[in-house]
């Protein structure tokens, strides 16, 4: 069978001073990945930019499409609906939305960001040198949200299966309702910490102002330690896992107490 | 959703620049808020013993130098400093409170907007780059201001709904969010001889700082009350004779960011309205945290 041809991602430099955002993301869109992630080479894939592998991994038959944004002084939405294995890098802050449900791009902001970095991200990664501001990393499904700075309230809020590092601190709900995935945090935590868990999996170092609802200090085991381990690697973050405590639902929740019938 | 804006000058240079560096910003903001636009100077105090106040009339061509010629004769002197669109400004020797009362009784068509030393207050319906526009913003001069861009959630479009809103003798509030017990607080406030104008929520919480202030409670102490007393979400910018202040509800659903470098301080909605600022990219940035006041310049000393 014939390798099926592949075009390389190409590398572009974009100005936000004199190209749109609209330009950026449909010039970007214009690539996409053919099947789901985890899937690679699908049946009929002609021309695609070369598959992922692993979640997180970039590369690939295509290679990695270079993009440069300069200037992107707060716009909104940067580099959203990614779906190719770019590797984005961002020369300042950005506003709301950055990077929202990526697929396979590497996204790496020199720069803080605004509400809801990585929302809904799908796979591969995003990086964010300054600070994040509220719901970093909201109901994201995959991939990997590094903040090297602090992210402010309802840090991976609903998150449903991505991992979220913050080298900082975290505002209040932390991980509120978060379904699957890993939030870790190297500083401290606000007020209401995982509030409504589910089954995340939250790795604080320092304090936390307060849990939540149904949120209680569990065990570190040597599986959690190793996967702490691992997350801190992939983010580069040099701290030792024995510092941290973990924090996962009493799983109280989830089904209706019969006692409390009387209350409603 | 409204768009909220603060900029305060450390030199000369930029407080001769100061009206179109704010007008920038509200450019930024105005997607938060097409509805309506207004602003807060503060500029070329009064001398000792006058007051400064802003005045807007509804009138297609309303008489300003005669209301001039009115004011010499019932104070010991007046004078008009200046006129933008549909609003001016007079200095009065005389306080502030017989002024804003013989205006009440002698011209009640007119609407006081801002009273003091220092304060003046632009504001109108309309999209905030005609306002920028008619008003001349980019000439206007001062040591600090506050902007506001409103979407209307809770109440009608109109000047008198506008913010800024005044909350006493060079003092001003804008809002970003919405009060759900405004009404309650109105009716208590008026009880105790605030005057509202409007049903507007923000109007009240301008109210509710007035009343603290007039009781005898610190800026400080009057924001600290909020969080108490005001049920709602906000992003509150208070400005003062000399600076501006910052208070976010503990919920923080309302966004804010701040930035400061060696030449100004700023606060607004969005980090794109600071991104038009000179230096932006080098200024120390970070959002303030809920629950906590903020403040610049000798703000809450007073």
């Amino acid at each position: 069978m014939a390798t099926p041809e592949v075009t390389p991602l190409p590398a572009l430099d974009f100005d936000l001073r004199s190209d749109s955002v609209r330009e950026l993301n449909s010039r970007l869109h214009a690539v996409q990945s053919v099947g789901r992630v985890g899937r690679v080479g699908s049946v009929g894939s002609v021309g695609g930019v070369g598959s992922v592998g692993s979640v997180g991994q970039v590369g690939g038959v295509g290679g990695v499409g270079r993009v440069r944004i300069a200037n992107p002084e707060g716009r909104h939405a940067i580099a959203v609906g990614l779906d190719a294995a770019y590797d984005v890098e961002i020369d300042g802050h950005v506003g709301y939305y950055c990077a929202g449900m990526n697929q396979h791009a590497t996204v790496r902001v020199h720069g803080n960001c605004g509400v809801g970095v990585a929302e809904n991200m799908m796979s591969g990664s995003v990086i964010v040198e300054g600070s994040a501001s509220q719901a970093a990393g909201a109901t994201a499904r995959g991939g990997l949200l590094v903040i090297h700075g602090d992210a402010s309230a309802r840090c991976a809020i609903s998150l449903k299966g991505a991992d979220v590092v913050v080298r900082g601190s975290i505002g209040h709900m932390g991980a509120f309702m978060a379904q699957k995935g890993c939030l870790v945090v190297c500083g401290d935590a606000g007020e209401a910490l995982g509030d409504s868990l589910y089954e995340a999996r939250l790795y604080v170092r320092g304090a936390v102002a307060g849990l939540g609802a149904d949120c209680v200090r569990k065990e570190m085991r040597p599986e959690h330690h190793e996967q702490l381990l691992g997350l801190l690697a992939q983010a580069e973050i040099d701290v030792d896992p024995a510092e941290f405590s973990r924090y996962g639902s009493a799983r109280q929740l989830y089904n209706f107490t019969v006692d409390n019938v009387g209350v409603y | 959703m409204c768009g909220i804006a603060g900029l305060y000058t450390k030199n000369d240079a930029l407080r001769s620049q100061l009206g179109e560096h704010l007008a920038r910003m509200l450019g930024q903001l105005s997607f938060r808020g097409p509805d309506s636009a207004g602003v807060a100077f503060y500029r070329d105090p009064a001398p000792d013993g006058w007051c400064k106040i802003s005045l807007h009339s509804a009138a297609a061509a309303p008489d300003w130098t005669g209301l001039g010629v009115e004011l010499v004769g019932v104070f010991a002197d007046a004078a008009l400093t200046g006129v933008r669109a549909t609003h001016a400004v007079f200095v009065v020797a005389a306080d502030a409170e017989p002024v804003q009362s013989w205006l009440a009784q002698a011209h009640p068509e007119l609407t006081l907007m801002s009273a003091g030393a220092t304060i003046e207050i632009y504001k109108e319906a309309g999209p905030p780059a005609d306002f920028v526009q008619r008003f001349a913003l980019d000439q206007i001069t001062g040591s600090h201001a506050l902007g506001h861009t409103r979407m209307a959630t809770e109440s009608r479009v109109t000047t008198e709904h506008s913010h800024p809103f005044s909350t006493g003798l060079d003092l001003c509030l804008v809002h970003n969010g919405s009060l759900s017990n405004h009404n309650r607080l109105r009716r208590s406030l008026r009880r105790e001889g605030i005057r509202i104008q409007t049903d507007n929520d923000s109007e009240v919480a301008a109210g509710y700082l007035t009343w603290r202030l007039r009781q005898g409670a610190t800026l400080e102490q009057a924001l600290e009350g909020c969080l108490d007393d005001l049920d709602g979400f906000y992003t509150f910018a208070v400005g003062t004779a000399d600076g501006f202040a910052v208070l976010r509800d503990p919920i923080a659903c309302k966004p804010a960011v701040m930035a400061e470098t060696d030449e100004w301080v700023a606060m607004a909605s969005e980090y794109r309205a600071i991104a038009v600022l000179p230096g932006a990219q080098d200024a120390v940035t970070w959002e303030p945290e809920p629950g906590r006041v903020y403040s610049w310049g000798t703000a809450l000393v007073a």
